[in-house]
């Protein structure tokens, strides 16, 4: 079943359909190496989106003709599941995923530093096992992680979210209803320490303003997230660092 | 899935002498940045189709058509009509153009232009609808891109719309849920006309109306369509590296001048009688 539309998307008190102050994130779980076979891995979970994200590579490009002679060929697949949305959705490929592939790639593209693995591919599957809006963003901040955690050299991380104008209101983070029922929707992508834009999408009307203070706030909660992301990073080899002092206990 | 692409090799001469012409604030071409190549538009070249256009911006050629069907409309929207958009890039406009279903840029092209037209509602689908949840008006925009010398996305959007407010249908009543046609034409019910101005980025340098040559040197690409209002409607960035907030805010006030400069020519034209809205 489609959820129908609120009567009001944001109410009296000014908040949001799931109690959100306007500049409020979704309750974020980033972890990273979650995977056994993969070279890097992570775990998104930002409000109701569950995404997982696995980095194959620098390997050998094949067919080889593939590859690129100064460079590593990356390649990016977004991927829903059919389980993923209210109604079950095929299982191939959707003009929207081909072009969030794209895209996607595109914002990953700048932070990777390609040039040290020529003739090689570096593979990023992001596959969304639930989707509650925003989930291009929660892909690429987990895509980001996966990079790292395969120990691919980066610029910096990449880190993404979304927002937008719901009821009249600029908010950030916007989920399933607000993103479906709202009037404008920018997700951007991030590189902090360049202060550089790696990918910025819009749809909705937007006045000059409105798009302004959207962008200021969708680039206030990327910082946000990034520390998140930074902590998800270090925690993994906390976890390992405690598993080896107890093993030396022994 | 979606590759890094393996771009048309261009000579180190080539890329040199682009990149020191634009740091002096000159093209290839002898344009100034914020030039665009001149564009004529022609309509009706298509007689079956309901609506037709095809532009020449520059050497860029691409051809529109219409066609509107009768059909069922989407669950979510049952009092609307359907808007379709799909791009051709079709293997005689390019070398670099194969034979085969859409590829990610064909798709990102049709989604580009798409966008603009639906997020700015140029077409008013609730005047399309004929019989709630049952029957609507499904109009296609079809781009064919004929030959390929930079800028698909401008050229292609501005082709659909000029099609779009050309195209006629057949006037129609509506008797107890029966679409009964009468013998005249009406056009389509057209409420706002984006317009997208596409920037490409080259070694710090933003430039609008990309050529072949500047597409394949850019570090990346910005598109912004802008509605009637001067409000933005549509964004889509491309390429493989980043832009910064600077050259965003930079973009955004040449595309809102741009835009206008190109849909007042449009709409004169076509004389448009509501060119003055």
């Amino acid at each position: 079943m489609l959820a129908a539309k609120p009567i009001k998307l944001i109410n009296e008190d000014g908040l949001r359909v799931d109690g959100r102050k306007p500049n409020e994130l979704r309750p974020l779980k980033l972890e990273v190496g979650v995977l056994d076979k993969a070279d890097g891995s992570a775990y998104v979970e930002q409000g109701k989106n569950k995404i997982l994200v696995a980095v194959y590579g620098p390997r050998e490009a094949h067919p080889r003709h593939m590859g690129l002679p100064d460079r590593a060929v990356l390649r990016c697949r977004y991927h829903m599941a059919p389980f993923s949305t209210e109604e079950r959705r095929s299982p191939a490929p959707s003009r929207r995923d081909i072009e969030l592939s794209k895209v996607i790639r595109e914002a990953l593209e700048p932070a990777v530093i390609s040039e040290m693995y020529p003739r090689t591919t570096i593979d990023v599957f992001i596959e969304v096992l639930q989707s509650d809006g925003g989930t291009r963003c929660a892909g690429i901040t987990g895509a980001s992680l996966a990079l790292a955690d395969a120990g691919i050299p980066m610029k910096d991380l990449v880190v993404a979210c979304a927002a937008g104008k719901v009821d009249g209101k600029i908010v950030v983070d916007l989920c399933d209803l607000e993103d479906k029922y709202g009037e404008a929707d920018l997700p951007i992508a991030l590189m902090p320490a360049f202060n550089a834009l790696t990918l910025i999408q819009m749809d909705g009307l937007l006045t000059l303003n409105e798009f302004y203070e959207a962008l200021n706030m969708a680039k206030e909660a990327c910082k946000i997230i990034y520390e998140r992301q930074k902590q998800a990073l270090k925690s993994k080899y906390y976890q390992i660092k405690e598993l080896i002092e107890t093993e030396g206990e022994k | 899935m979606s590759s890094t692409p393996n771009l048309t090799p261009i000579t180190k001469i080539e890329r040199k002498n682009l990149i020191e012409l634009l740091n002096n604030g000159k093209r290839l071409d002898g344009r100034g940045l914020t030039d665009y190549r001149s564009f004529t538009i022609e309509k009706n070249v298509i007689e079956k189709a309901n609506g037709s256009a095809q532009i020449k911006l520059g050497k860029t050629k691409v051809m529109v058509g219409i066609k509107v069907e009768v059909g069922e409309p989407f669950s979510d929207t049952p009092d609307e009509g359907v808007l379709m958009v799909n791009a051709e890039l079709v293997p005689l406009a390019s070398p670099t153009f194969e034979p085969g279903p859409p590829d990610e840029n064909a798709i990102e092209l049709a989604r580009v232009v798409d966008r603009g037209l639906r997020e700015s509602k140029a077409l008013d689908l609730k005047k399309l609808c004929i019989k709630e949840g049952e029957k609507v008006f499904i109009v296609f925009v079809d781009i064919y891109v004929l030959d390929y010398d930079g800028n698909l996305i401008d050229a292609s959007a501005m082709a659909a719309l000029t099609a779009l407010l050309t195209a006629k249908i057949k006037a129609y009543e509506i008797k107890n849920g029966e679409l009964i046609y009468k013998n005249e034409f009406i056009p389509l019910p057209i409420q706002n006309y984006p317009i997208p101005v596409t920037f490409v980025k080259i070694n710090n340098t933003l430039l609008v109306d990309p050529s072949i040559e500047e597409e394949r040197v850019m570090d990346a690409r910005l598109t912004l369509t802008i509605d009637k209002d001067g409000k933005i409607c549509a964004i889509q960035k491309g390429g493989l590296k980043e832009l910064t907030l600077n050259e965003i805010e930079k973009a955004v006030n040449i595309a809102v001048e741009k835009s206008s400069e190109n849909r007042n020519k449009i709409l004169e034209a076509l004389n448009w009688e509501e060119q003055k809205r």
